[in-house]
């Protein structure tokens, strides 16, 4: 080995360090702030039992239960919205100064992306945790039926929500690369995720669209992550897994490819 | 061995919509002085930082800092480098320690240097014994220590202070001062600040470059641009002077009017102060100082700095940057 690849090894070593440096900060914050994981979580049940429950009532699907039927939905729900509004905390990083001094450390902007994407993810992952093991208590005392909960259906459940994270986190952080204050970044936000949501078939099935909706379901990336997690989950997907999983994960590819520009990109 | 520059610029320059922020800076700091650029809110001061630092691309020209070039060598300049910057930077909801340890991994220490140097630095600044504290607990002043032991703490060959005082109470300054003079001493360190405080900047810096709409006006060590006066400054307060009989004395330096008071730059004014008082008239009040930087930079550039920061102070900055979350 010569000199410069020498070199480019500890270069590497002090990349990952800087990646540590910054998942371990968003991670010790999220840890401390008990309320955003309460909120995170009051949420989704929210949805779960009062919409769930009230149009359950009335609704079912080919023989599914409406609350059984959109609590896939309800978790990407919650990844959606928590993902994407996790890029307001960089508008914060900016409105202090503690943005410059990550920027000014020895390290490439693409490792400060993927520090930030870590962070996210394990915050946004406990959270899904969380909510999974509220799906498993509300299976056993029966407010919901018909979910399989087992080794392969929770690690493709998982694996879903990972990558369908990680693409919405990007999607959180270009944003926030180029916002100058939370509330503008708030209202792009919520401009985003309310149509990717409710475009998602998060709520309703996809079989029989009417023909003018159906092309915004489908551009919409966050409709194969519900349909793959329904498939895991309750065994009721249009498409295939793999369909499913290979349309999300070339999702995150391009958002991450787009973030990392943006972050090269950012001005302060 | 050559003799290095610890910073070097040529023709350094910034462009924002056609008005140059900075303009064809040219300037030289010498390792292990204490520099300060001094200057009004918007003179540049922080925009010549930023691009220091590499965290802003100058538009034109270049510089060299630690003789690498901030353009083409941003990575080697951000390592050998710190700074401190003018809002505050530190995670409230991080501990004392917390920040410290993240910066040792943001600038890749090994662990057993990075647990040496936090000692070192809090005992510094004198936060050892409230290290383990969240930040949001500290007072602002304690809050620009913690930072300004972060920026110490990977021992860079430059440390880049924006306004370290900005918005501090007295005492706060005080200890802020102490700290900078006394890391000067210990570390050895080439120490660049930028402040509008013409008192911090007489205090603190060996040698300083006063800048105005981005340019550098005079340079030179704060005793010499006072003494290039020629002189100290007489206040003289009456209804109606004689000014015209003072332009023919010829230790008058240089007269100048101000609401109502009349400012006189005399050369030995003690010896004189009896001449000028007959030859004026009846007077209200007289009053004698020595100059001081602001009589420098009014001298210069014919106006005086302006105190007040329109964007508010650092205090509350910090008040404002504790309700996020």
């Amino acid at each position: 080995m010569g000199p410069e690849s020498d070199e480019c090894e500890v270069e590497k070593m002090s990349e990952l360090k800087g990646i540590y440096a910054l998942w371990y900060r968003e991670f010790k914050v999220f840890l401390r702030e008990r309320s955003r994981i309460i909120s995170s979580i009051i949420n989704p049940i929210l949805w779960l039992l009062i919409i769930g429950g009230g149009l359950g009532s009335a609704v079912s699907f080919s023989g599914i239960n409406y609350q059984t039927f959109i609590y896939p939905g309800v978790l990407i729900q919650s990844a959606l919205f928590s993902s994407v509004f996790f890029g307001v905390y960089i508008v914060w990083d900016k409105k202090i100064d503690f943005l410059k001094e990550v920027l000014v450390a020895p390290m490439s902007r693409t490792s400060i992306f993927i520090g930030k994407i870590f962070g996210g993810s394990t915050d946004i992952l406990v959270q899904i945790i969380i909510l999974l093991g509220i799906g498993f208590v509300f299976l056993s005392t029966g407010i919901m039926s018909g979910i399989s909960f087992n080794i392969v259906s929770l690690t493709i459940s998982l694996a879903f929500l990972l990558v369908t994270t990680v693409g919405l986190i990007s999607i959180g952080l270009i944003l926030g690369s180029q916002m100058e204050s939370p509330e503008g970044f708030q209202l792009i936000g919520s401009f985003l995720i309310f149509p990717m949501f409710f475009l998602s078939g998060a709520l309703f099935p996809i079989d029989n669209l009417p023909p003018w909706l159906a092309p915004f379901i489908f551009v919409n990336p966050v409709t194969y992550s519900v349909d793959g997690l329904r498939g895991a989950l309750i065994g009721a997907s249009k498409f295939s897994l793999a369909f499913d999983f290979a349309i999300i994960s070339l999702f995150a590819f391009v958002m991450i490819f787009i973030g990392t520009y943006a972050f090269k990109k950012m001005k302060i | 061995m050559n003799f290095m520059y610890a910073i070097e610029t040529k023709s350094l320059t910034k462009k924002y919509n056609e008005i140059n922020a900075v303009d064809n800076l040219n300037l030289k700091i010498e390792e292990g002085e204490i520099f300060g650029l001094l200057g009004p809110n918007g003179a540049g001061k922080t925009t010549t930082l930023l691009m220091l630092t590499t965290l802003n691309k100058p538009t034109s020209g270049t510089a060299k800092v630690n003789n690498f070039d901030i353009i083409k060598q941003p990575d080697k300049v951000r390592k050998s480098i710190g700074i401190v910057f003018q809002d505050p930077s530190s995670d409230d909801i991080l501990t004392g320690y917390e920040n410290l340890k993240l910066h040792g991994w943001l600038y890749d220490m090994p662990d057993d240097l990075k647990e040496k140097r936090i000692r070192e630095v809090l005992e510094l600044v004198e936060l050892t014994d409230r290290k383990d504290d969240l930040v949001k607990k500290y007072s602002g002043g304690m809050r620009r220590r913690l930072e300004i032991a972060r920026g110490l703490m990977h021992h860079p060959k430059i440390l880049f202070l924006d306004e370290p005082t900005l918005g501090l109470d007295p005492q706060s300054r005080d200890y802020i001062w102490k700290y900078i003079e006394k890391m000067a001493r210990d570390e050895k360190i080439t120490i660049i600040i930028t402040t509008h405080y013409m008192d911090e900047a007489d205090k603190l810096c060996d040698r300083l470059a006063i800048i105005d709409h981005g340019k550098i006006v005079v340079l030179g060590s704060p005793k010499n641009l006072k003494k290039e006066l020629g002189g100290d400054i007489i206040r003289l307060k009456a209804k109606n002077l004689n000014i015209e009989i003072l332009r023919n004395l010829k230790y008058v330096k240089k007269i100048r009017k101000c609401n109502g008071e009349v400012c006189l730059t005399v050369k030995d004014a003690s010896k004189h102060l009896q001449e000028i008082l007959k030859v004026v008239g009846k007077v209200d009040s007289v009053e004698i100082r020595s100059p001081t930087l602001d009589d420098v930079f009014l001298h210069y550039t014919g106006r005086a700095i302006r105190e007040e920061s329109p964007e508010g102070g650092w205090a509350q900055r910090v008040m404002n940057a504790r309700s996020r979350r």
